[in-house]
Order: structure tokens, then sequence, then C-alpha cells
């Protein structure tokens, strides 16, 4: 058995070629995933690791989280006398005092250096020899002075800038000159990960970044024959209650333990989409599979006819499946330690630098990718395996030309329509619920995809039915194109399938993606009244301005009413809330709430309004007395004035800015609002600009501007979602392929007699590829109307929770992705229509 | 030996050649495994005459017919259809060649299974773009006997009638002529005497002209000529044959054969 199974596979080279194909991109992605991920957190647990040797304790603030008695904002920094404490500590050899925060750095012409996701300021502590040992100069020297600041490497290059240039620096909002002095390179994890990094005197940077002789952190070396624990134990002994220390042992693994999380999270998304690859090989291989058997089935029945057993014959089909699989595992492996080096060094190409490392292929990547292969193989061979061996004997005696049979479909339409019926009241039952009804469609969704799959043969016959029309004027090859395609109902069905899987995917996602991003668009700007917001820049918009900010834009003469958002913590009933300052005076002009009760005019003194869900939380109405505990730790009371309609963007409680000023440590607005005479011009957008210094760390932005941050991030992740996709899409034209390699094959001798009797190359090879672009745009339609659907039942699902929601469909990207199927039809028929075209026509009348 | 020179004894018959090959030879192979399977064969066929060629397995029967059709390329020689010279063509114009002027039936799957009976019929045309000539059509049609089953898919008629459906449409584009490769080889001896006595009557009543290859003397006796083939060269002709009588020659080449 064994030795037919192997011969067979020897002999089916080319038909199993694109089913190992399939199974290899399936495993080569996951291996690939996994390579790649191990290596990338690999490499930034050694360069974390790293980053942590020359700290032994590390000492940070700390605030007791069940400790409701002190003051509700952000816990102390360390003084300088928890530092002079840990230097006495016995065992201490040194000790450095940290302070960081936003730094933004400006390139020559004005723009953000670096892309935004990481730009720190830090200071630099010297030791007892003069030198930091965080740090290595390599240029020039460390900043001793105000108005002095040393740059990473990368960012010198990035930018341009040598020892003795100007650069142009900014932390919470007014732009600073400043000298660069020096040069440096450094282990420091964000900057190994392509974020940029100032440095300034200690004193400077506390300044910028804290009150002045603050620390963030401060980090303890132990002295010769000190452990980490010991020391930490005897720095334990004299930290003040809100200070604690941790040793650098135990940092660094928890951090090693953080990024092994963050990116088991990022291998989970690749893997699902591997999955996705692996499920629509799955198609293509029982699709090979099958007619691997119907094309022996003489062959088989004569095995069973002189005595081998229907599970002997079930079990060479088998073993012919594993061989595939291993062969394809194998080479997958291979291919995907490839895509996992290839995808590091395109990341490292595309500017988001990751550490150094080697390459980490370890027994878990090979075993899963093996195993993977090998069982996705041999369970999409199950099938047709359990048909051979339904052959009779007597099959072998027969001239076999079986017509395709479309009798067992009565069973399998019926088995279809109830799976997709379940389906479909499944997902709609889940739409009808709101978020809780996520496990209902989710599997709604799966039961749907796999009823329309089983009743895709009953569909492909109405369906390409449909597009006669189209084909007639193709002329006879358009017709027999046709007819090709509805002929085996089942392969059909089963390559259209495969496309189906991925446009289902690519569709209801983009649908998703489109509506979301108009709800968050209209959330974010349909409130808001003024021109222009202004906000520090980077990824968060979270970042702190200024007050000087709002001040200098409140006196420009073009601004008619500004705003900022003032955010302070409060403790109301022993929970932390927050507090937004505004100011009570313009906010009527710049923010259109809807209010349920009272208004937003005259917002003053300890007058607040509050959201609706708050609101009914705490049984708050217009009127109602709020008693709190302020960040500083004093305590008050706030009256409701007006409950308003919250949203993801605003709610919470609202009240003037001048009222909550008094009682923040640090003040610190998180945007400023802006109304100008002008309205959103470019002319008046400069006007800001300037005024704000043309500083590189702030965003003046219009409302079209928000429209299209919010656009662009969801193009991001959508072209990474089409990306990901673009494999199973890859997997699903192998199939398109193999269906049309073997209708080509089985028909060689209609192929030969049609060329005999008039049909030229031409004729053939559209025929070929008509038939091709036909069973295409079949997988396409069904994709694209299944992803339309699943997107509108996402989508009402996420509505309940996101009122602005609103479906839109994207007709001009859904007939891109149309016109994809039809490449894609196209694309895959170029060989097997080739290889038609060139068929021997004698060869192929005479063969039998 | 010597050939028959064509033409001799025709007083009665229109002598305009349909098809004509002169010193066609084909090769296989080169060197060590050179095989001739034609052998410089001059030969003509007259219209309006059923014509058979015969001769033992590998004489080269197949492989001039598919020569003198356009199917298959030849070594030298030139072969003619009409007064168009084959071996000029290239395979597009060689193709419209076939489409238009040659009428093919074949031993086996002759038809194609999605398209029922008079969709196979008209197929030639349809590729051609031509709207079918209805009258003649429906003559056809007729005479093939195949009038009810027109709507019939090929596996819902017996292996008789899908021949005659592939008689029918090698008929219904009126071609100048006819190759039919062992139309009779798969069907029994009742199908096959209709299937023949149709190609008879084509040629008889509608003055088609028709070349078929058989190693059957019983079909061959349906012809008004028989040319017999032997190691890729024509080695006999007779005309208005007996089955006996080409069962006599066909036994006197194997004789030959054996003893030589």
């Amino acid at each position: 058995m064994l030795r037919t199974a192997l011969r067979n596979v020897l002999a089916h080279k080319a038909r199993l070629l694109m089913t190992t194909l399939a199974v290899l991109l399936g495993v080569a992605f996951v291996s690939g995933t996994l390579v790649f991920t191990n290596t990338i957190s690999d490499a930034y647990q050694k360069s974390s690791e790293k980053g942590f040797a020359g700290v032994d304790v590390a000492i940070t603030p700390d605030r007791d989280s069940d400790d409701d008695t002190g003051n509700p904002g952000e816990a102390p920094r360390l003084g300088q006398r928890v530092l002079d404490r840990a230097a006495q500590v016995p065992g201490a050899a040194s000790v450095t005092g940290s302070v960081s925060g936003y730094t933004a750095l400006s390139e020559k012409d004005g723009d953000l250096l670096g892309d935004g996701f990481s730009n720190l300021g830090g200071n630099y502590y010297p030791d007892k020899s003069g030198k930091d040992p965080r740090y290595t100069m390599t240029d020039g020297r460390a900043p001793k002075a105000a108005g002095e600041v040393a740059l990473d490497a990368r960012s010198a290059e990035r930018g341009h800038y040598t020892v003795g240039d100007t650069i142009r620096v900014s932390v919470d909002g007014p732009v600073r000159k400043q000298k660069v002095v020096g040069v440096f390179r450094t282990d420091d994890g964000n900057v190994a990960a392509g974020g940029s990094l100032a440095l300034f005197d200690t004193p400077t940077a506390q300044r910028l970044f804290a009150k002045p002789g603050q620390f963030d952190e401060i980090d303890v070396k132990a002295a010769a024959g000190t452990s980490q624990t010991a020391l930490k134990s005897a720095i334990d002994k004299v930290l003040p209650k809100e200070a604690q220390a941790e040793t650098g042992q135990k940092l660094a693994d928890d951090q090693a333990e953080q990024i092994k999380e963050s990116m088991s999270g990022m291998q989970t998304g690749m893997l699902v989409f591997a999955g996705i690859a692996l499920f629509v090989g799955i198609f293509i291989i029982a699709n090979t599979f099958t007619m691997l058997v119907a094309q022996r089935t003489r062959e088989l029945a004569l095995m069973r006819a002189v005595g081998a057993t229907r599970r002997q014959v079930t079990r060479s089909v088998l073993i012919e499946a594993t061989v595939v699989g291993a062969i394809a595992a194998v080479t997958g492996l291979a291919a995907g330690v490839g895509i996992g080096a290839g995808l590091r060094s395109l990341l490292n190409a595309t500017g988001a630098t990751v550490p150094d490392g080697p390459l980490v292929v370890d027994t878990n990547t090979v075993l899963v990718s093996l195993a993977v292969g090998i069982v996705v193989t041999v369970f999409a061979a199950w099938l047709p395996g359990r048909r051979a061996a339904k052959i009779p004997p007597v099959a072998a005696m027969n001239s076999v030309h079986a017509p395709p049979s479309t009798r067992g479909l009565v069973v399998r339409n019926t088995i279809g329509a109830i799976l997709a019926a379940g389906g479909a009241a499944l997902v709609l039952a889940g739409a009808s619920m709101g978020m809780d009804g996520k496990g209902f469609m989710g599997m709604g969704a799966a039961v749907l995809v796999i009823g329309v799959f089983v009743l895709t043969p009953l569909l492909s016959r109405p369906l390409i039915a449909a597009a006669a029309p189209l084909l007639r004027a193709f002329g006879m090859p358009g017709k027999l194109a046709r007819q090709n395609a509805v002929r085996n109902p089942r392969r059909t069905a089963a390559t259209a399938s495969a496309l189906m899987v991925g446009l289902t995917l690519i569709t209801g996602m983009t649908v998703i993606a489109g509506s979301v991003q108009k709800g968050i668009d209209k959330m974010a700007t349909d409130a808001l009244k003024s021109d222009f917001v202004v906000s520090m820049g980077g990824f968060d918009g979270q970042r702190p301005l200024s007050p000087d900010v709002a001040r200098t834009i409140a006196e420009l003469p073009e601004v008619t009413a500004s705003s900022p958002l003032r955010t302070s913590a409060s403790r109301i009933d022993g929970d932390t809330e927050y507090l937004t300052g505004v100011n009570g005076k313009s906010i009527t002009d710049l923010v259109g709430l809807d209010f349920e009760t009272g208004s937003f005019s005259g917002l003053s003194g300890n007058k607040a309004v509050v959201d609706d869900e708050m609101a009914k939380d705490n049984g708050w109405k217009v009127g109602s007395t709020i008693p709190l505990t302020y960040e500083d730790g004093r305590r008050g009371t706030l009256t409701v004035q007006g409950v308003y309609d919250g949203n993801e963007m605003i709610s919470g409680i609202m009240l003037d800015a001048a009222a909550l000023t008094p009682h923040m440590s640090t003040v610190a607005d998180t945007q400023v609002m802006v109304k100008t005479k002008g309205g959103a011009s470019d002319e008046t957008k400069d006007v800001l600009e300037k005024a704000l210094g043309d500083n590189p760390a702030i965003q003046v932005q219009t409302k079209k501007d928000i429209s299209e941050g919010i656009a662009q991030a969801f193009t991001l992740m959508l072209n990474m979602l089409y990306g990901l996709l673009a494999m199973a899409v890859i997997v699903a034209v192998l199939g398109v392929i193999n269906t049309l390699a073997m209708s080509v094959f089985e028909r060689s001798q209609e192929i030969g007699m049609l060329r005999a009797i008039g049909l030229d190359r031409r004729g053939i090879k559209r025929m070929v590829r008509l038939e091709s672009l036909v069973i295409s745009l079949f997988g396409g339609v069904l994709g694209l109307g299944l992803g339309v659907f699943f997107g509108w039942a996402a989508g009402e699902m996420i509505a309940n929770g996101m009122p602005t929601y609103e479906l839109v469909l994207p007709w001009g990207r859904m007939a891109i992705f149309l016109a994809l199927a039809a490449f894609v039809g196209v694309l895959a028929a170029l060989w097997p229509a080739r290889r038609a075209a060139k068929l021997n026509m004698l060869a192929a009348i005479k063969a039998e | 030996m010597t050939t028959t020179p064509s033409g001799v004894e025709t007083a009665a018959r229109p002598t305009t050649a349909a098809a004509r090959a002169t010193d066609l030879s084909k090769v296989y192979g080169q060197g060590e495994t050179q095989v001739i399977a034609l052998d410089a064969v001059s030969v003509e066929f007259r219209q309006a005459e059923f014509t058979a060629i015969m001769g033992p397995s590998g004489s080269g029967k197949s492989t001039l017919m598919h020569c003198m059709a356009g199917l298959d390329t030849v070594s030298s020689g030139s072969t003619r259809i009409g007064d168009v010279e084959l071996t000029a063509l290239k395979d597009k114009k060689l193709t419209q060649l076939r489409r238009d002027k040659i009428g093919f039936i074949f031993q086996a799957f002759n038809l194609l299974p999605t398209l029922n009976a008079i969709e196979n019929i008209t197929l030639p045309m349809d590729i051609a773009g031509r709207k079918a000539d209805q009258a003649w059509l429906d003559r056809v049609v007729e005479t093939v006997g195949l009038s009810g089953r027109l709507k019939h898919r090929p596996n819902q008629l017996s292996g008789g009638q899908q021949q005659r459906v592939a008689v029918a449409r090698a008929l219904a584009g009126k071609p100048d002529i006819i190759f039919a490769d062992e139309p009779t080889g798969n069907l029994d001896s009742r199908s096959g005497a209709e299937v023949l006595g149709f190609l008879r009557n084509s040629v008889r009543e509608l003055g088609q002209t028709v070349v078929m290859v058989t190693h059957d003397p019983v079909a061959a006796s349906y012809a008004d000529r028989v040319v017999f083939l032997a190691d890729g060269r024509i080695v006999d002709e007779l005309h208005d044959p007996t089955a006996e009588a080409v069962l006599d020659r066909m036994k006197r080449f194997d004789a030959k054969g054996r003893t030589s």
C-alpha cells in the first residue's frame, strides 16, 4: 500500500504541485509568523536586558492604590532627599536620578523629527567620573547648562544635525532653541526601536519635565559583593512611603514578560490570518484529491477487486496526502524562515528599527509548522479518501466515463439550506443584541459561510447563467466556457468558495471600517463648533499642552472665542473621576452638545455640567450638589446646571477652568479649541501656527484635518488587513489554476476535437480564460454579498454602542474587489490556457 | 509495385480533385529511431467520390489522412485542399481552412457533452460566427434521421446516434471534403452500417466528397474506391469494391508482409 501511494505521488507530480504550493504557503505563513515574532521578541528582550544592565535597584514613586485619603492627583515624584538617602545605603556604589518626558525635536524645515510614536527627552546624570554610564558620547560632549542638548545618533543623522547646530525643541508647548553639544549612543529600548531621545543637563530636564529637584526614577548600582536583593532590602528601610524599590532583575523580567505578551498578541493576530489561508487551502487540497480519486476510479476498483479492503484504499489515499503534506510542510517551513528574516529587514528598511539579534527558529516553530502542514492535508484528503473506498470492485470492469452527477446534490442542498438559514438567523439575532451578541454573530457567521459553501454547487447554475448575456459577446468560446464552468458543480463550487472566503473577509472589513470611520468622524466633528483644535502631536494626542498656548491664542486678534480642555483628577464618592475645565464664557461657541436639561451658558464658579450616563448612575439632576475632593486634596462641592448627551469623545464633568486651575499642581491642557473671524482657512491656520512659534510638537487642526487624520488611521489599518488577507487570495488563485489545469487535462480530447473542427488557438485560450473568469467572478460575487451582509450585521451590533454609526457601502472599493476577482481569474488562466492551446490535437483525439 | 495513376478510368465522374498529395513524406524522430510514416505518397481524392484508405496498423493510413486534413505537419512534399497549398499555411489560416472547407468524423469522442445534438451539429458554423443554411440543415438532419432527437445531449443518445450527429456536423457546413477516421470503429455492425450508408448517400445524393480511413473491409466496401497503404506507400487501388475483394487484397498484403 505504501509503495502504491508513493508511486501515485510521483506519477501525479504536476497535478499535486498546486496542492503542495497551497499547503506550502499556509505553512510558510505560520512558520514565518512564529520565526518573526520570536526573533523580534528575543531581540527586544536582549535589548531591554542591556538597558537594565546598569540598574541593580530602581526606585520609583508609589501610590498606595487603596489609599483614599491622599490627594487624587498624580503621585509625588522623588525628591533629592530620597536620592541622597539611597546613595548612603551600605552596598550602594553609585546612584543615578533620571527624569524624562515628551520632547519633540524639529527637523531643519520645521517638521517633527522621527515618526511621532516615541519622542522622548531625558537628563544626563554624570557619576563620580563625570560620565553617565547609560549614554556613550560619540561626538561632542554631554549637556552641562540650560540651552544645551545632546541627540541620539540616529536622530542626529536623520535630521542632519551635527555638534554646533541649533535645534528647535518643544516639551509642552513653547519652542526652545537649543544648541546641539553632543551626539550619543545608547541601549535604551525606545531608541533601539526607532524613537528619538534628547538629553538635557539634570536641572534643565527637571525644570522641563517635573518640578525642580525631583526625579521620575532613581537607579542604584550595587557595590561589588552586594546582591540586588540585599541592596533592595537595605534601600527599602530608608524609603519614604511614597516610593518603592525593585531589583533590576525583576524589572528586566517584567519588561521581558510585557514584551512577550505584546508579541504574543501580534502573533495570535497573524496566525489567525495564516489560519484563514490554510482554511482556503483545504478547499484546494480536497478538490485535488477528489479529482485524483475520480481519475483513478478504475485502478482503485481493480485494487478492491484483487482483494484490498475499503480501509486499505482509504489509507492509500491518506498516505499519499501525508507524503504531500510532509513535503509541503518542510519546504513551507524553510520558506517561513526566509519570510521571517525578510520581514525583519523589511521593518528595518521602513525605518521602524528593530534591535539586532539572531534569527530564532525554536523547536516549537518546527513542530507546529510540520504538524499544521500534515494535519491540514490529511484532513482535507479524508473525504476523498472515504469516497475512494466506496468505489465498487465492479467499476474496474466498466468503461467509466461517468457523467457529472447532480444526484447527490439534493442531500447537500438540504443541509446547505439549513446551515445557511441557521447561520443567518444567528447573525441577525446577534445583530439585534448589541455588543452582547458577539458570540452569536461569530458563530452564525461561521455557520453561514459553511452553509453557503455547501450551497455553492446549487448557486453556481443560476448565478453563472446570469453571466450568459455577457459571455454571448465572446461567441462560441464564451458559450463553451459557461457550460464548462457548471459542468462539475462541486469542483467549481470548491474553487469559487476558496476565493469567496478571502473576499468575504476583505469586503466585510472594508464595510465595517468605513462605517466605523464615518461614525468616529461624526462623533469627533459633529459636536465641534470651533474652527481649529490645537493639541500636541504624536499618536495619542493626549500629551499635556502648556497653559501658555491657550493664553497666547486667546490674545490673538483673529480669535473670537477659545477654550482649553484642562483635565484634573478628583475623587467623588471614593472613585476617581476626571474633571474637565473649560472656558465657561466661550464654550457654547465652541462645542455643540445636546442638553437633556439645563445648558452650558453661564458656566462659572462651582457650577458644572455632567453627561447623561453619569447623571443617571449617580442620580444627579439639575440643581444636585456633588461633594468632591480636588487633586490637591481640598474638598468642595459642584452644583449640576445641565445634563448633556455624552459620547466616546466628550463625557464626564465639565466646569469653568478658572475654578479648577487653582487646584492643579501642574497646569496642562489636552487641547485648545479656537474659533476665529475668518473661519477655518489656511491663512488663519498659518497665523495660529506662527503665533505658537511654528512649533513642531503642536498640531493645529481644522475639522477637515481631524477627519483626514481619522481616515488615515483607518486606511493604514485596512491596508495592513488587506496585506494579511492577500495570502488567502493567493492561495485561492492557486486553486483556480489547479482547477483549470485539471479541466484542461480532463478535456484534452474535447479540446483536440474543437481544434480539429476549426476553433483556433485564440479561441481555445479564450474559452479557458472565460471559464476561469466566470468561476472567479462567481466566487467574487458570493464573497461581496456575504461580506456586505456581515458588515451590515456587525454594524448593527456596533451601532448599539455608537449612536453616530452609519452604514457606509464602499461602492468604489467593491467594484475594485470585483475587478480584482476578475483579474485573479484571468491571471490564473494564463498557464492552463496556454497549455490548452498548445495541446497536440492528434494525441488528444487518439488518446482514450 | 506500381501505383495506379489517378484519373485514368474516370470518364463518368467529374475529374476535379478535392484534395491532392504530391510526394508527401512524414518522418518521425531522427537517426537510429527514425520512423518513416509516409514515404513520398502521391494521391488524389476526386470530388463527389467516396474513397476509403485501407492498410494494416502502422501502414501510415491515419497519418496520411491527418496530413491531408491539415491536422498534422508534413516533412516534405505538398498537400492541397482544392487550390490551397496546406504546407504554406500558418496555424491560424489552417484552422480557418479546417473550419470552413473540411468536415471531420472521428472514431470516438466526437461530440461536446455540454451541447445538445443540434448545437453539436452547428458547432463549426457557430465557431466561425456564421449562420447555418436552414434548408440544408433540415435536409442533412433528415438524411441522418435525427429529427426527433435534436435537443438530446450526447449522453442521452446511443453510440450510433452520436456518430450520426457527427456525420451531420461534418455535412452541415457543406465542406469541400469530409475526412472520417475509423468512423465505425466503436459501433456495433448495425449502427456502423447505418453511418456508412449515410456517408455513401451524402456522396451519391448530396455530391459530397468523403475520405475514410478504416481497417474494416466491410466498411471499405461502401466506398467508390479503395486505396491500399503499406509501410508508408500506396500499394494498390480498387474501384467499386466488394467486401470480399477488399479482404482478398488485404490477405495478400499480410502474406507478403510475412514472407518478405
